[in-house]
């Protein structure tokens, strides 16, 4: 099974990818980072299973960074979002402010 | 590894992995970030699924509870704070044929609940087919690890989080116009 794991890990970690390069929604692009972070998971989970217990381990450090990702980017977003009305990536063509 | 009837394992496996596949296609088409979230949080409980079946326990229960309990309700959270979910989308607007699906999906998944945890209900059922505490301890392969030889990284993680929330604090506040 271990196999199908890794299928199953790269087409997750392919449709993730996809989301990032075609969806221009800034919360569904940080969704799109967690789906990633989930394939790279369950390659980890899957390879534990060969290796020993130490992917597991470093499942705990990429969910700890995920859940910090996901507290800053979302700030990110609601502070774009009070200073132009709109999540919409499109509308941040400049840098200044 | 196999616990109990390899076809059956080898059933379950693949049925989780194909949820996950077909919730991510979904996730990533939807156009609402109210339904691409709760597709998402699909993929998490079916990938959940599969780590219990990987025999990772521990990080199973972890994704459900971490992944899509918190981080999940976070990103819910911010889509109504901003109000993109556009209140007018939100009425029940499935038809009889999928509830009826549902119906038998989530009938089908209590049967199974049922009898993978009271074994004695199906006599004929081979005791192998029972559902089995992992053999030792759950927690102590990844425990060990954690706060041995990876214990500066995990001690740097608690930093890692101070910064976020601090972070997370200057950026949402409201500055003075």
């Amino acid at each position: 099974m271990i196999a199908e794991s890794l299928a199953l890990s790269a087409a997750l970690f392919t449709i993730g990818v996809i989301g990032v390069l075609t969806r221009r929604n800034a919360l569904i692009l940080f969704m799109c980072i967690e789906l990633m972070l989930n394939a790279v998971n369950l390659l980890f989970v899957a390879l534990s299973q060969l290796y020993g217990a130490t992917g597991q381990v470093f499942v705990i450090f990429v969910m700890t960074v995920a859940a910090a990702e996901a507290a800053v980017g979302l700030a990110i977003v609601i502070a774009v979002f009070r200073h132009r009305q709109s999540v919409d990536l499109d509308d941040l063509r400049i840098l200044r402010g | 590894m196999p616990q109990g009837h390899p076809l059956f394992y080898t059933f379950h496996f693949y049925l989780f992995g194909l949820i996950a596949l077909a919730s991510a296609v979904l996730f990533v088409t939807r156009r609402s970030p109210v339904t691409a979230a709760l597709w998402l949080v699909n993929v998490m409980f079916s990938l959940a699924a599969l780590y219990v079946m990987m025999d990772a326990h521990f990080v199973g229960v972890i994704q459900v509870l971490v992944y899509a309990g918190a981080i999940m309700v976070v990103f819910l959270f911010v889509v109504m704070l901003l109000n993109l979910g556009h209140a007018g989308g939100l009425e029940d607007k499935r038809g009889k044929g999928v509830r009826l699906t549902a119906l038998f999906v989530g009938l089908a998944m209590l049967a199974e609940i049922a009898v993978l945890t009271r074994p004695d209900w199906v006599p004929r059922l081979p005791p192998a087919l029972a559902l089995r505490a992992p053999a030792g301890n759950a927690i102590e392969p990844i425990a060990g690890p954690l706060f041995g030889k990876y214990l500066l990284a995990f001690e740097l993680t608690s930093v890692v989080i101070l910064v976020a929330i601090i972070g997370a604090v200057v950026l949402g506040r409201r500055t003075k116009a």
